[in-house]
């Protein structure tokens, strides 16, 4: 049965699930002047009525574990539990952020080996585990390259260059860090057009972003090229993490020329994406770049590892303290579970999947750019354009089939894309169910396409009236009660 | 073979025919010669009890402290029901919540949660969460600056110094400039607000409880900022929200803070939570996730992620904030937390702190190493003056499993006398008695 209700819903004057000691201490009162004369409308509820409330409302949500989750450019991989144990160990999570030194050496070993392993899987020098989210990353990662233009007197350099295909966050993180942001235009299989770098690399041109295999998952063959064409015109690279997974043990962003970049630990290393977050964003930078890193950097050093807080250089602080370090744990835990001896199988698999899906459904769904994939690659839709189904209605028939959809409408540059991320955590098996279904709609959109476009059917809810909730917006349960 | 990796040698073989070619390494072939890479410096794989036993050896390198200190993480209860609950994989494993009739039950407890934070701050609207406070006052700065136009906010010198330089950095690279208010007997000076405030000014950032943990009066501050028409942004601990006039009353246009106040365990500095609540007025110019409700084609209710057009994704350039994805789980976290304690757990549990925080206080001021620093009401952080050598006193605490107090030192040197306890339910009266035992054994 559906499960409706608000926790406030449920809610009995007088009920409580909480316990706390008896103090024999003296009560105090605060001042009358800066005290609440009312009560925040909160629920009042037993402990067995929270747990089976979010229990039910847990019911409502798909997860990996449940099934198949290609969704592109996110790297939904399996997230292992022994992770999730060994962040939970008490003598970590107990510790306070300004414990002496002496008392975390664990803690911060931890650190030390994450941004090291980090460092050596990218090619590049140094990491800072402080940015707690790939968009985080990218802001912080803009501001050393500002800072670093900066050191130089070359305040001239103004501009940041993204192609058309890049995610929204790259130009929206340039100009939260006030530079203005640059579209270079693609090649037909989604390459940076050299060309039309070109004509846009002049002095005011402070850095590039790419992802590299970019959005539509195919490689940079170019790539040592727009690395000396940048960094000829006095530009630097940066590297968005969102598709490091297929490079894993192959090739690293350093070696490419990049100078700075950003992982995504709950992409590439495993962590749980918790709903959206909490994430952690690493940013690494070449040699060069350490000294602009944001404090406190966590240094190895005969005594130990301690946190140093004074560069001349740093751009400062970004986060209150060391970032989601509980976060970058599990990274850990998942790094030394792979280990040397399989990171490459990371790359290897992910991509056979990709490619595998790929050459499957490619007679249903139109392909817009042949050859080989990396770990992702985009449908332009279904092949047959004259069902009149879209991108979006394959998305909501999937769902009634148990399996999550691929990201859909994304990259900007195909029209009805449909990009699918297969990670190298899901079996042969799961694959092929994936393709079944796939084709069995693209056969249904032929034969019954108003079936397809009324989908979903097994869903909690049906589609949404999305355009009603931004017109009437209802954000919170007194608004709801006003009604 | 991993355990992690499913592939078969048959499996590869059916699927690389299918593909059309020989072997793996042929997927890889575009990467020019020169990029491939050698041998990586990693440690090789450990087994799942190999991994157990080095997490053993490094968790012996720590030794969990009890606080006496807060500093922007406070070591207050955490029920044992959320873990078990955020853990469950529907919640833990899912993305964010982009096919909204197979994520209702993320977008659920967002909604919860946004009404909650409502409820503490009495603010119109909330969003889906932030990073961590600190970040969220920057955030709340940026959409202060956007919203008046203008390349100036003014900032009270009694925020945690690690909040100001957040704020600082991310003004920095963007241009703004923050200019602070000093401080006068440990509150923010009104009198100087008036005299720095003016039509370019965005508008002031403050913190309630302050760095030295007291509870400031902000009577007049709003009609000073309203008088140029600047925004009030307000950082403040949500958990005493049920005992302090909330942000809403004393005219607040954004109200932020770390919620990590409301039962998150200390974890090293994080993963914690930030929130953000503003107007209705200022809605659209809020960053990150909202949720709000809407109906099914049926009528039935449901939750979907709503105005989005302020968002990254959609803007893109223009976008004022690149914040995506925030700490959602933690969001969770907190909302089971403001179930579970409801109406009057809230209360009582920081009540208990509050108590136990002025009894602490009044034990230390009959020892004559200490003396006040100000005569300013508190909740459960306070500032005292000390003759005692700060580091000395803290490296004997330390001996005795306690985190002492946070010396103002760390900020500013010249406040070397100055030291700020903090104290919250879980401080027992035994625990406190001890610990000023210990202190009353220094000179």
């Amino acid at each position: 049965m559906y499960y409706d209700k608000l926790i406030f819903e449920i809610s009995t004057e007088g009920r409580k699930g909480y316990s706390l000691p008896k103090t024999e201490i003296e009560r105090r009162e605060v001042p009358d002047h800066l005290r609440r004369p009312d009560c925040p409308g909160l629920p009042e509820v037993s402990e067995l009525d929270v747990v089976r409330h979010y229990t039910n409302v847990s019911f409502k949500n798909f997860g990996i574990e449940k099934g198949f989750y290609p969704l592109g450019s996110c790297t939904m991989k399996y997230n292992p539990k022994i992770n999730q144990d060994m962040a939970n160990l008490p003598e970590f999570a107990g510790l306070h952020p300004y414990q002496p030194l002496d008392t975390v050496q664990g803690m911060l070993h931890v650190y030390y080996e994450t941004q090291r392993m980090l460092s050596e899987i990218s090619g590049l020098d140094t990491f800072t585990l402080n940015p707690y989210a790939g968009a985080h990353g990218e802001h912080i990662g803009l501001m050393i390259i500002k800072a670093y233009h900066r050191s130089r007197g070359d305040e001239k350099r103004t501009k940041i260059i993204v192609p058309d295909s890049a995610h929204g966050t790259n130009p929206a993180s340039a100009t939260v860090t006030g530079f203005e942001s640059v579209e270079v235009k693609s090649n037909a299989d989604g390459t940076v057009n050299l060309e039309d770098l070109k004509s846009v690399l002049d002095d005011t041109v402070a850095g590039i972003m790419l992802t590299n295999p970019n959005t539509v998952g195919i490689f940079e063959k170019d790539i040592l090229e727009i690395a000396k064409l940048v960094h000829q015109a006095g530009g630097l690279l940066y590297y968005d993490g969102a598709n490091l997974n297929p490079l894993l043990g192959f090739a690293r962003p350093g070696d490419m020329g990049f100078d700075i970049m950003h992982i995504n630990l709950h992409k590439t290393f495993s962590t749980p994406h918790g709903g959206g977050g909490p994430g952690s964003g690493p940013v690494g930078v070449t040699k060069a770049l350490v000294p602009f890193l944001p404090k406190p950097v966590v240094k190895k050093t005969s005594d130990g590892y301690s946190l140093d807080g004074e560069t001349d250089l740093t751009i400062g602080q970004v986060s209150h303290f060391v970032g989601n370090i509980g976060v970058a744990m599990k990274a850990y835990a998942y790094m030394l579970t792979i280990g040397k001896d399989n990171i490459t199988d990371i790359a290897r698999f992910s991509t056979l999947n990709a490619n595998y899906i790929k050459e499957s459904l490619k007679d249903d769904f139109l392909l817009p750019i042949e050859g080989i994939c990396k770990h992702e690659f985009v449908f332009d839709g279904l092949k047959d354009k004259s069902t009149g189904v879209t991108t979006l209605d394959v998305a909501k028939r999937l769902l009634d089939f148990d399996m999550h959809p691929p990201t859909v409408y994304f990259p900007l540059v195909v029209k009805e894309s449909i990009m699918v991320e297969p990670p190298e955590t899901e079996s042969k098996q799961t694959i092929d169910k994936f393709i079944e279904v796939m084709k069995a709609i693209a056969k249904e959109a032929k034969e019954d396409p108003d079936k397809v476009k009324g989908a979903p059917y097994n869903t909690v809810v049906k589609r949404l009236d999305e355009a009603l909730a931004a017109r009437k917006p209802i954000v919170k349960y007194k608004d709801l009660l006003s009604e | 073979m991993h355990k992690y990796m499913p592939h078969t040698h048959d499996d590869v073989r059916a699927m690389l025919d299918r593909i059309g070619v020989e072997k793996l390494e042929d997927l890889f072939s575009e990467i020019p010669k020169t990029l491939v890479h050698k041998e990586l410096d990693i440690p090789n794989s450990m087994s799942e009890i190999e991994l157990r036993e080095h997490f053993a050896s490094l968790a012996k390198q720590n030794t969990p402290l009890i606080p006496f200190m807060g500093a922007g993480a406070y070591d207050h209860y955490t029920p044992s029901v959320i873990r078990h609950l955020i853990e469950r994989q529907e919640f833990l494993t899912a993305y964010t919540p982009y096919q909204p009739e197979i994520a209702q039950g993320t977008l659920q407890y967002i909604f919860e949660y946004q009404s909650m934070i409502c409820q503490l701050t009495g603010m119109d609207v909330s969003n889906a969460s932030m990073y961590d406070g600190a970040t969220a006052t920057a955030e709340a700065m940026f959409m202060a600056t956007g919203v008046r136009r203008s390349k100036k906010i003014l900032i009270s010198a009694t925020v945690n110094p690690n909040i100001q330089e957040v704020v600082k950095t991310y003004a920095l690279y963007r241009d703004i400039e923050v200019i602070t208010v000093n401080e006068e007997d440990g509150q923010t000076s009104l009198d100087e607000v008036k005299a720095l405030m003016d039509k370019d000014v965005a508008g002031l950032i403050v913190q309630n409880p302050n760095l030295y943990g007291i509870t400031e009066d902000f009577t007049g501050f709003k009609d000073a900022l309203d008088e140029h028409k600047g925004l009030f942004i307000m950082n403040h601990d949500p958990s005493l929200l049920a005992h302090l006039k909330t942000p809403a009353s004393w005219g607040v246009d954004i109200a932020v803070g770390d919620a990590q106040t409301l039962g998150v365990p200390l974890s090293y500095g994080g993963p914690y939570i930030g929130y953000m609540a503003t107007t209705t007025k200022l809605m659209r110019k809020m960053p990150g996730r909202i949720c709000g409700v809407t109906k099914d084609q049926d009528g039935k209710r449901a939750f979907v992620l709503t105005l989005q057009a302020r968002e990254q994704h959609i803007r893109r350039e223009k976008a004022n904030s690149n914040i995506c994805s925030n700490q959602s789980l933690l969001a969770l976290f907190v909302t089971i937390y403001m179930a579970l304690m409801g109406k009057k757990g809230v209360y009582e549990a920081q009540q208990m702190s509050h108590d136990h925080a002025h009894y602490l206080h009044d034990k230390l001021l009959e020892l004559p190493t200490f003396e006040p620093a100000f005569d300013k009401p508190f909740f459960k952080e306070f500032t005292l003056k000390t003759t005692l050598d700060v580091d000395k006193m803290n490296d004997v605490l330390k001996e005795h499993g306690y985190l002492g107090p946070l010396p103002q030192k760390r900020f500013d040197e010249a406040k070397a006398d100055l030291v700020t306890f903090a104290v919250t339910e879980k401080r027992s009266k035994a625990q406190m008695d001890a610990f000023v035992d210990i202190v009353r054994g220094l000179s």
